[in-house]
């Protein structure tokens, strides 16, 4: 009786059944106590390269924003007519497809940016958290949760490469999107960038020590 | 050929897949915990990486460069197919994942169960694909500096991770802070081995 009156309300929800508490939740988990890099471990393979600066930082992140979202959205609506078996090579199809539109995209739009992303943009497609999501998510729920599920992941995951960009280019070239941010005074009493910064290994430990501070807030993620 | 030792160098030490551009990192960070599984995964990397590229290298080349299919007919020398480089590598890995599956698997049983776990792995893994791209970007001029370059890097990533499982068995007889253990330690860690390798950028061959 109970199933049947979720049903009905199902049925005539309009805008509002859209962005229901219960949807909300899929675009904010991956924030924080889901967040696709520091808890689910998925995507972190291309994603630090791009984080010496703020500016391809950005565009990666709304890169992956846009393939997460439509790849589940896409999958979703596909999953009943999907045999099992040859799920793996549909999957990453319908994913290489989106990032060869992405791809072209950023060619056309903004080619700076894009030769500064050179190989990432395309190693978006081997990204484990497109098809983390495709697999754990977009095969077992309707289009709608699935596409907001793949929009929070991968703003999830964008975050975290904005913050890491924002540290690495605040403190190892002073700038912030290119702009210069710590006054030349600052320079004048004997500041200096930190070089280090800006070298790929300083990525990694920014990462580990966000994961650092994140799990001594969220206790309950600590690993045993 | 000097040209070629100087390129296999370069992308074990300097341009380490993982060190220097983080590729593979999931398959790094999960199957990192012992150095015997470690060197398993690290060994089928470099075989899939030496099949993969050349042939993506080849496929490049003679389908989808700008000018490729002039073998065809000199009416297609126009003709740049680019565009279709992602959907073409990853296809061409994921097949040649399965074939190599298929082929150990009826030749060598013993190689098959040393590896079988980790071979459909590594058809999604960035370090693979990324070893194509990095090829078609780069401007191989011939297949031997392509096969090289794919052995090399195959050899960079087999020892990132034979060195952080090694470091990782020590780990576990030593005090770390609770929210760092696990994760947080291999990156920080990882990113103290990308330190020490970087003494490896002033080498001129």
């Amino acid at each position: 009786m109970s199933q049947e009156k979720e049903r009905l309300e199902n049925k005539g929800g309009g805008w509002k059944e859209w962005f229901s508490a219960k949807n909300m939740k899929l675009l904010t988990r991956p924030f924080g106590a889901d967040n696709p890099i520091t808890v689910q471990v998925l995507g972190i393979c291309s994603a630090l390269a791009v984080t010496a600066k703020m500016q391809p930082a950005l565009v990666m992140a709304i890169s992956v924003v846009v393939v997460t979202g439509f790849a589940n959205l896409i999958i979703s609506l596909l999953r009943n007519t999907i045999p099992p078996r040859i799920r793996i090579i549909v999957q990453l199809t319908v994913i290489a497809t989106l990032v060869i539109l992405v791809d072209q995209t950023l060619k056309a739009v903004a080619y700076e940016v894009s030769r500064q992303l050179s190989v990432f943009v395309g190693l978006i497609i081997t990204n484990c958290i497109v098809m983390g999501r495709l697999e754990a998510f977009a095969m077992a729920n309707k289009p709608w949760p699935s596409f907001l599920d793949g929009v929070g992941n991968g703003a999830g995951y964008g975050l975290i490469l904005i913050i890491v960009a924002f540290i690495r280019e605040f403190f190892g070239s002073g700038t912030v999107f290119g702009y210069k941010v710590i006054p030349p005074s600052f320079y004048e009493a004997g500041y200096t960038d930190n070089g280090l910064f800006i070298l790929p290994p300083m990525a990694l430990i920014v990462l580990g020590v966000i994961i650092w501070i994140h799990r001594s807030m969220n206790r309950n993620l600590i690993e045993k | 050929m000097e040209n070629l030792f100087s390129l296999f160098i370069r992308s074990v030490f300097v341009d380490n897949m993982v060190f220097a551009y983080f590729l593979g990192m999931c398959s790094y960070l999960a199957i990192s915990k012992n150095v015997k599984t470690a060197f398993g995964l690290g060994v089928a990397v470099i075989f899939v990486m030496l099949i993969t590229v050349p042939v993506n290298f080849l496929i490049n080349k003679y389908l989808l460069a700008k000018g490729g299919l002039t073998w065809l007919s000199p009416a297609l020398e126009g003709v740049d197919l680019g565009f279709l480089s992602f959907i073409m590598f990853i296809a061409v890995i994921a097949a040649i994942v399965q074939l190599v599956e298929m082929v150990v698997e009826r030749y060598s049983p013993a190689l098959y169960s040393s590896l079988g776990i980790f071979l459909p792995l590594i058809a999604v893994n960035c370090a693979i694909m990324g070893g194509s791209l990095f090829m078609q970007e780069r401007e191989y001029q011939s297949l031997a500096e392509a096969t090289t370059f794919a052995v090399g890097s195959g050899i960079g990533w087999c020892l990132a991770i034979v060195g952080i499982a090694a470091i990782r068995e020590k780990l576990k007889y030593s005090q770390v802070p609770a929210p760092l253990k696990g994760l947080g330690i291999a990156f920080i860690l990882t990113g103290l081995m990308g330190i020490s390798f970087m003494c490896f950028l002033g080498i001129e061959l």
